[in-house]
């Protein structure tokens, strides 16, 4: 099951021309562009693993594509995702995110039910990634 | 707080503020737009291509603001050239190599390497071979950590940060310690070959420095005197063009030299040429500096009234005052 996070997600995967075109825009704009992945694809999962430190102060898109692919490298089969973040007065947070990199094989997720005191029923999002330990999760 | 700022995804109060998800026309819309190559028997209209790309307004910004440097000049006007024969030939579908384009200037102090950078910077990107045009000066300290494994990123941090523009590292020769061999310089160097060679597309490096130290430093380094295309000497200046700089500083700065103070300047940037640690434009800055502190102070201790001319005239004794004329 093909997961959709942040901008662009029901769109097909951005070419790394259509990716560097977004960055420029980002640049433009003013915004640091930075590289997290992470393996756990589950929806509340919002703190993913930081790929070096956001890069400031970059006037070209080549910068960013050159870290993504380390990082592409790095981790070939772990979900990629881009940020650009507006520190603008009023506006503090992330401007632009979306996903740059999906593993070959997504395995979706399944819902168990948990019964809980008094006869509630709670529902949980399980992804079946997670059965898996992590590093090993989308081979 | 009058209005909140809107976000960029939906139009604020005015609407002015575009979406930010909408798809760019970037480098992906650019490429598929390529068009056809000319037919072989197709004429180009070289005037044309120049006026278009806007190169004759960097070229005599360089020809008027800089004085001298005549190899200097001469070689930029051939990269332009061999650049802009570059495009011609590509719209007629000749694939030839990116020219490499990495360079280093060598000189004494204060004869312009740096302006001449960021002026090439501007001529690179008009003439498309650089994306943003922008120019980042570093040293060895922005390249070189302080502790294992710091370099690397380090250097590529600053590497990221001029691709798309021009990389100018002052006093390269600082790079490479010959009487440490387990200095973290080299680390820094051999990264910078690297770039240099595979991702010739992204960013231009100038190396600038000292003639002879330059000549040392390349000497230890062989692969990267062998990277770099275009050598580019400047010479020191004449004691005319010293004179002419002066004048334009001073034109800049709203000042101008008495007529008795001609001759007066004259024999001041021979006697300063002579001297120990004369940097050429460097010291006509500093010596016009003195002139005019010398120059306030003299209209203070005079008190009354002054007028327009006063305050831009220099005296000759403005410069008499200095210690190059003390023996």
């Amino acid at each position: 099951m093909r997961i959709t996070q942040g901008t662009f997600s029901y769109l097909p995967d951005l070419t790394d021309e259509e990716i560097a075109a977004q960055v420029a825009y980002a640049l433009g704009k003013g915004w640091p562009c930075s590289i997290e992945f992470t393996d756990d694809p589950h929806p509340r999962n919002s703190y993913w693993e930081m790929w070096g430190l956001p890069m400031f102060d970059l006037a070209d898109p080549a910068g960013v594509l050159y870290e993504l692919n380390e990082c592409r490298r790095a981790y070939p089969d772990h979900y990629i995702r881009l940020n650009a973040y507006d520190a603008g007065y009023g506006r503090q947070t992330t401007a632009l995110s979306f996903i740059v990199q999906r593993p070959a094989e997504e395995p979706g997720f399944r819902l168990d039910r948990e019964e809980t005191s008094d006869r509630r029923v709670r529902f949980r999002l399980h992804p079946y990634a997670l059965d898996r330990p992590q590093g090993d999760r989308h081979r | 707080m009058s209005e909140r700022p809107g976000f960029g995804m939906r139009p604020s109060g005015n609407g002015s503020v575009p979406a930010v998800a909408e798809p760019l026309p970037g480098p992906a819309a650019e490429a598929v737009e390529t068009p056809a190559p000319l037919p072989p028997g197709a004429r180009i209209d070289l005037g044309r291509e120049r006026a278009d790309s806007r190169i004759d307004e960097v070229l005599d910004a360089l020809d008027t603001e800089l004085v001298g440097l005549h190899p200097v000049k001469t070689r930029i006007r051939e990269i332009a050239a061999l650049l802009l024969v570059d495009r011609a030939r590509a719209r007629f579908g000749i694939d030839s190599r990116r020219p490499n384009l990495h360079m280093c200037f060598t000189g004494g102090p204060g004869t312009g390497k740096t302006t001449v950078a960021t002026r090439l910077a501007e001529l690179l990107h008009r003439l498309g071979h650089i994306r943003q045009g922008h120019l980042v000066a570093v040293t060895r300290d922005d390249l070189v950590g302080q502790y294992v494994g710091h370099t690397a990123p380090k250097t590529k941090e600053v590497l990221k940060r001029a691709m798309g523009g021009v990389l100018f590292i002052d006093e390269a020769y600082y790079l490479y310690r010959a009487e440490n061999e387990r200095d973290y310089g080299q680390e820094a160097i051999e990264i910078l070959l690297q770039v240099m060679e595979n991702r010739r597309d992204d960013l231009v490096v100038v190396l600038a420095g000292y003639k002879d130290r330059m000549d040392a430093f390349f000497s230890s380094n062989p692969g990267m005197s062998s990277r770099i295309a275009h050598h580019i000497d400047f010479p020191d200046y004449e004691p005319g063009e010293l004179e002419e700089i002066g004048r334009l500083m001073m034109s800049r700065d709203g000042y101008r030299l008495a007529p008795e103070t001609e001759p007066v300047f004259r024999d001041y940037l021979e006697r300063r040429r002579a001297r120990p640690r004369f940097a050429n434009a460097r010291s006509v800055r500093n010596a016009i500096e003195r002139a005019r502190l010398r120059h306030a102070e003299r209209l203070m201790a005079r008190g009354g009234e002054v007028t327009r001319e006063d305050l831009i005239t220099l005296h000759p004794e403005d410069f008499q005052h200095s210690r190059v004329f003390a023996h």
